[in-house]
């Protein structure tokens, strides 16, 4: 398999510690270029949709359509379809399934919790019917970016444009919708179709990340960056835009570094993705960064303010 | 505020919009009523709620529906925003039927609080109110900067500006509701739909809360339709209330509805209306409607 030599590969050589060099020296290689434009595009869709699906609640939802993708993949692997179409299509068959039940979704974690095993299930039987190599199954479980086909950059591409495009035509809508649904609906949102529409472009998030970052490891792409970039902003598109830039920075440190050692990419992805949500919850729960930074520079105001409360508890 | 005052006196001293000719009818030559319902019946899956409402709000009045939880007061709230058909009857709104998304109503939603980590900004919040059910991004900056103007003002008029750039989820149930009010004023509405605006706020707040939007009436001049199960805190500002119970509507003056005879006719039960020295009003007898609101007695056919 391509990407069990690709991972380490600049390890033989090693970095050299100059930036431009080693990036060149990446770049030269056609497998590490199609790596970086797929994941790229990829990242970039996964780390807009994550603040939504960090805003609205729905983590868990992202989750279990990813793992239900996974019955997908595997039975692509089967009769020989690319897995990464077997896992849009069942996780746009699951996302319909979740929209369609819209507002009821929440408090039915048991149902979507047992199509997710039962889907898992199908999928390792799949794995076990299969007569060739399981490596591509296991690709699909833990992410195989140095492996992409030059076809599968292209359609990465194109379904990271489409889903731009959708998502910036229903942009405010949706936004009101998370953050105020029954207003929203009052003003004559059909938050339902809204609702659906975000499912579904949130399978086809999934289905491009998954090549990334693999279906167990979905949550470092797709919740991480968004669930960071809402701590540290409180207006939405610098949150998004934070969430995007910081959904391809780890997927671009990753690539590097599973160039240059010998360990593979998801590892790194999740582990930086784990690294940086701990960094900015240690910066402060739930306050903004400045604030948390301009406290820190004045720290007379805070001290006084917790003098006044113990002050009211002893009245 | 004159909250502490008598209902009576109350009602006295705040100039009524709608002439007592009738409680349930402007007096002819009056503007259009903004709300007309007649015959109207509430209820839905072939359950009805309440049944054989005939009321109309005028124009600038401020309407107080109390009821016991369950009794279909939010139910008419969503009739009037178009999102629940009338089981019978009929129901206008500006005169028209009631049609889903009407930039001239403004709706604050009865609310558990915020989520506390919810971060977005209140201005944003607000923001939602001017353009949120467009599709698309906003890219034009004259647009941007007008909407700011006009977030900020909404802010202002209800005494939130200093929240602008504060985390929604992280503001007091007194803070948010004010947020929301200003979400609902910002798109200038003609009617505002306030579902228990007064719920989970401490009794100052209350206070606060309806004395605002008695002030921003004033100003404005828009109708405010105002559900809330505890008539005490908007005793000082409402003009009529409507009593949602035991199946049936009942509107009038607070001193003509809230009486012992008037409520045990509605709920057909014992109903005792108590009032203390400082002119709060205490309803005795309607536990059982309370805990059963979906009694058998409570349901007509």
């Amino acid at each position: 398999m391509t990407g069990v030599l690709a991972s380490g590969y600049g390890f033989l050589s090693g970095p050299s510690w100059n930036l431009v060099a080693d990036v060149q020296n990446m770049l030269s290689f056609a497998f590490m270029r199609n790596a970086f434009a797929a994941s790229t595009a990829s990242a970039l869709v996964a780390g807009l949709i994550g603040y939504f699906v960090v805003l609205r609640a729905s983590s868990f939802a992202a989750h279990a359509i990813s793992h239900i993708g996974f019955a997908g993949a595997a039975g692509a692997v089967l009769i020989g379809v690319n897995p990464v179409l077997g896992v849009a299509a069942l996780s746009l068959a699951a996302s319909v399934g979740m929209g369609l039940l819209g507002r009821r979704l929440r408090g039915r974690d048991v149902v979507i919790g047992l199509v997710m095993a039962a889907s898992l299930g199908l999928g390792y039987l799949f794995i076990s019917l299969y007569k060739g190599n399981a490596t591509d199954a296991y690709a699909v479980l833990f992410g195989q970016i140095f492996g992409i086909t030059v076809g599968a950059v292209r359609i990465t591409v194109l379904t990271s444009a489409v889903v731009l495009a959708l998502l910036a035509a229903i942009y405010r809508p949706l936004l009101f919708a998370s953050l105020d649904e029954e207003v929203a609906e009052a003003r004559g949102i059909r938050v339902g179709a809204v609702g659906l529409g975000f499912m579904m472009l949130l399978a086809l998030a999934v289905s491009e990340a998954v090549q990334v970052s693999g279906v167990l490891l979905i949550f470092a792409l797709l919740v991480a960056p968004g669930a960071i970039a809402g701590r540290v902003f409180r207006r939405p598109a610098a949150a998004l835009a934070l969430s995007a830039a910081l959904a391809i920075l780890i997927t671009w440190a990753s690539l590097a570094l599973a160039f240059y050692t010998p360990y593979p990419v998801s590892f790194y992805v999740t582990t930086l993705a784990f690294v940086l949500y701990l960094g900015v919850r240690a910066m402060g729960r739930g306050s903004g960064l400045r604030r948390r930074l301009a406290a820190a520079a004045s720290p007379a105001r805070e001290p006084a303010a917790e003098r006044r409360q113990a002050a009211t508890v002893r009245t | 505020m004159s909250g502490t005052a008598g209902s009576a006196a109350a009602a006295a001293a705040r100039p009524v919009p709608v002439p007592a000719g009738g409680p349930d009818r402007p007096e002819a030559g009056s503007p259009a009523p903004v709300i007309e319902a007649a015959g109207l019946a509430s209820g839905y899956r072939g359950r009805t709620v309440w049944s054989g409402a005939d009321f109309s709000v005028g124009a600038g009045e401020l309407l107080t529906v109390l009821g016991p939880n369950g009794a279909g007061k939010s139910t008419l709230l969503r009739m009037v925003l178009g999102l629940l058909r009338p089981a019978e009857g009929t129901l206008s709104v500006f005169g028209g039927a009631p049609r889903r998304g009407n930039p001239a109503i403004g709706y604050v939603p009865q609310r558990r609080t915020l989520d506390p980590d919810l971060g977005v900004r209140a201005a944003d919040l607000v923001g939602l109110g001017v353009d949120g059910h467009r599709w698309g991004v906003s890219v034009s900056p004259h647009k941007r900067r007008e909407k700011a103007q006009d977030v900020s003002r909404a802010l202002a008029s209800v005494g939130a500006a200093h929240l602008s750039g504060r985390a929604v989820g992280r503001l007091s149930g007194g803070e948010q509701q004010r947020l929301q009010l200003a979400q609902a004023l910002v798109s200038r509405p003609r009617l505002l739909l306030l579902d228990e605006p007064l719920a989970s706020l401490d009794l100052r707040s209350q206070q606060e809360v309806s004395q605002l939007v008695a002030d921003l009436q004033a100003e404005h001049g828009f109708t405010v339709v105002l559900v809330t199960h505890d008539i005490n805190p908007v005793l000082g500002v409402t003009d009529r209330v409507m009593y949602v119970a035991g199946g049936g509507v009942s509107v009038g003056p607070p001193e003509e509805v809230i009486t012992s005879a008037s409520l045990s006719r509605l709920y057909q039960a014992d109903v005792e209306v108590l009032t203390d020295s400082r002119g709060r009003i205490f309803v005795v007898g309607l536990e059982a409607e309370t805990a059963h609101p979906h009694s058998p007695r409570g349901l007509r056919p």
